[in-house]
């Protein structure tokens, strides 16, 4: 612990942690457009494909500088946007095979070039190495300098067209509509991308910068439904993840930085997918749980119903039978018991069950509602509106609609013939009034 | 057979099996999980390392087999689970070959096994790492696992042709003929996991994704027939093993580096020349279209 905090106050350690911190922040919030313009593994692609500009912009220049391979860098992994674009729009390949050829291609031809460069020249090539598995160490100050000025630049940037970026990336044909320049913010957002993708290859290397965009986005989903949410999320949790994975990193010799920010931002995706309150897994299974408890709930209700409804004298029938007609989970049965005769829809005595007043008036919703619904999806086709279960509701339904499911239902004889006291009179002046 | 013939045979085993392999990818557009499985085995063979304490191939193979599929398997849960399929495959292969990466550098310092080597691969050396039995020496120790790989794709290919075929043009179909899709999407998976692996000692992972998308795409673009692109893909593959040795030597660069650029190269002509889906092809027919317009 005390040799984390010696590490800690050495001033190279703080550019680095300075460095990472902004590298995230920046590649969390543009990668969050990324995602939702389903352009994940375009970075992937964008960040091999920087290795063959790294290359050529080292042997146009003669030695090692950040500022020239940064340039060559972008050139490069715009290219390979641009080419992807081209060989989906203009053959029949598809995007996920075309990001790969880009990807290995351009990669393949980076490996050949950094080969002639270590062959051919004199000079010091030991940096270029480096853009393939990244070496956050090796960043000095003026690196570090020019990488914060980069990413700021791309916040600001990210601030000022907030809102075109929002429509172009939500509803491009709206924006279109409105007379935004669309194809002119693409570039911008795309150019944008990448240099949120060339600076970080020092750091994390071309592998590996792929996650740097899309892990952080995508734990930021599952906290927020709300763009400007998301992308501050996103920026957090990268700027979290570029912290953590530094630190750790200097406790123990030889453990690079790269990889632990991405372990670090993946274990908070993991914690987020399962934590999430939007479409979390702990979320989803909790409102799986509920649902299946509403649906036991309902189904002995209609089976209670229908039973009574076959034997007009008898209004005792035993659990099993009840349970036996539509098939409850076991484990809910004493549950469901318990809880229709707690809320006074049911009464119980030794094993046997029948329908309260109350209970009565429930299962007849229900009843009519379901028995409605089977015979509209009989008569599907000759409705206009066209529902699922989900949102089958007979309000939805047009006046004379209604009228005609109700004579349908009558012709099937599937009209409930058990109709709670409270809502006989009314009811039957309904009914006879419609049919 | 000579040092040069040694290496064109693998790098030709390499092409051939990611070309056969490579092109129900292309089809079934799931390239990109060939590009997440070959970064990810790196975590196989660190494991298979650690646990069995050896670099023998038969451990490699077993553990890079099991992280592939394990590869396919958290992809397809992410998606099941909401996640765009995009994020899903980024996602899992960066978490997997960093941890590959860090385990590496904690423990495998001074074990010949590093990262460098294993995505960039070092065929140049293949023919002197050969293999042995009762003293007699009987080739390189690739040739005999690729040629292994390549025999069971092969085999399993004809066997399983119809099945394989349907479920890539049309998934619905299949199921619905009663064809356990699942089973054989993880078939391939296990035979695009093994492929890999094998091919990854001898030319490096970067080098197995352009072998298995580039040629099968480049195929795709020539024919529109099934067993006419297998072959095509297979051809282009080892062409491309073929021009990217000897221009490699020509100019003493990397030889996985050339391959994959070579394979880039016979893409971009087919992209422009193909006559079916070239755009030269297009053009053509446009022009011709245009003047019988103006003709009629």
């Amino acid at each position: 612990m005390k040799e984390f905090f010696l590490q800690f106050q050495d001033p190279n350690t703080q550019w680095v942690l300075f460095g990472t911190l902004l590298l995230g922040l920046s590649s969390g919030v543009l990668g969050s457009f990324a995602l939702l313009r389903k352009q994940s593994l375009i970075g992937d692609a964008m960040a091999h494909a920087a290795l063959p500009g790294v290359c050529i912009a080292f042997l146009l220049y003669g030695s090692k500088s950040l500022f020239w391979f940064i340039i060559g860098a972008a050139i490069s992994g715009f290219i390979s946007t641009w080419l992807i674009h081209i060989i989906v729009k203009k053959s029949r390949i598809k995007e996920d095979s075309a990001i790969g050829i880009v990807l290995s291609v351009f990669f393949g031809f980076g490996i050949v070039l950094l080969t002639y460069i270590q062959n051919e020249s004199t000079g010091n090539k030991s940096g270029l190495d480096d853009f393939i598995f990244g070496q956050a160490a090796s960043l000095v100050k003026s690196d570090v300098i020019l990488i914060s000025t980069i990413s700021v630049v791309l916040l600001l940037l990210t601030t000022l067209f907030y809102k075109e970026f929002k429509i172009i990336t939500f509803d491009p044909s709206f924006a279109k509509g409105i007379g935004l320049p669309v194809k002119w913010f693409d570039s911008i957002l795309i150019i944008m991308i990448v240099l949120a993708v060339v600076i970080g290859l020092q750091t994390v290397g071309v592998i590996l910068m792929a996650a740097m965009l899309i892990t952080p986005a995508i734990a930021a989903r599952y906290w927020t439904d709300r763009l400007s949410f998301m992308i501050i999320l996103a920026g957090l949790i990268g700027a979290f993840s570029g912290g953590v994975g530094t630190l750790i990193s200097t406790t123990t010799k030889g453990l690079p930085t790269g990889p632990l920010i991405i372990v670090a931002a993946t274990s908070i995706f993991i914690l987020s997918l399962i934590f999430g309150p939007k479409k979390g897994l702990l979320q989803a299974f909790i409102k799986h749980l509920k649902l299946r408890k509403k649906t036991a709930l309902n189904q002995f209700l209609l089976s209670l119903y229908d039973l009574n409804e076959q034997s007009l004298h008898s209004k005792l029938f035993s659990e099993i039978e009840v349970f036996e007609k539509r098939k409850i989970s076991k484990s809910l049965q004493q549950y469901v018991i318990k809880e229709l005769s707690n809320k006074g829809l049911i009464s119980v005595e030794d094993g046997q069950v029948s329908l309260t007043d109350k209970g009565l008036e429930a299962a007849y919703e229900l009843v009519l509602n379901h028995r409605l619904y089977e015979t509209y999806l009989m008569h599907e086709l000759e409705f206009q509106e066209v529902m699922s279960h989900k949102e089958f509701s007979i309000s939805l339904l047009t006046e004379k609609e209604k009228q005609k499911l109700y004579q349908l239902l009558e012709l099937h004889g599937r009209k409930p013939v058990l109709v709670p006291n409270s809502l006989r009179a009314h009811k039957k002046k309904v009914f006879i009034h419609e049919l | 057979m000579s040092y040069e013939a040694w290496i064109l045979l693998t790098a030709s085993l390499v092409g051939a099996s990611c070309g056969l392999i490579g092109s129900f990818l292309v089809l079934r557009k799931m390239a990109m999980l060939s590009d997440a499985i070959s970064h990810s085995v790196l975590l196989g063979i660190v494991g298979a390392y650690f646990i069995s304490q050896s670099l023998s191939g038969v451990y490699m193979l077993i553990g890079a087999g099991i992280v592939g599929l394990l590869t396919t398997l958290f992809v397809q849960l992410l998606s099941d689970k909401g996640v765009q399929s995009d994020a899903a495959i980024g996602v899992v292969f960066t978490f997997l070959f960093a941890i590959g990466v860090i385990l590496l550098s904690l423990y495998g310092g001074n074990v010949h096994l590093d990262v460098e080597h294993a995505l960039m691969g070092e065929i140049a050396f293949i023919p002197w790492d050969t293999l042995e039995i009762n003293g007699v020496d009987i080739g390189p120790k690739s040739v005999w696992m690729l040629g292994f790989v390549l025999v069971i794709n092969v085999l399993l290919t004809i066997l399983f042709y119809k099945e394989f075929k349907i479920s890539a043009f049309d998934p619905e179909m299949a199921l619905a003929l009663g064809i356990p899709v699942t089973f054989f999407h993880y078939l391939q998976m296990t035979m695009l996991s093994l492929t890999t692996v094998a091919s990854f000692d001898s030319v490096g992972a970067i080098l197995v994704v352009a072998m298995l998308i580039v040629p099968a795409a480049t195929a795709y673009l020539l024919t529109d027939r099934l067993i006419h692109m297998l072959w095509m893909s297979i051809a282009i593959g080892v062409l491309s093993a073929f021009i990217g040795y000897y221009s490699a030597s020509l100019f003493n660069v990397s030889i996985s580096g050339a391959m994959a650029t070579a394979t880039g190269i016979l893409f971009a002509l087919a992209f422009i020349f193909s006559p079916l889906h070239g755009l030269l092809g297009k053009w053509l027919a446009q022009k011709n279209v245009r003047m019988e317009v103006k003709k009629g």
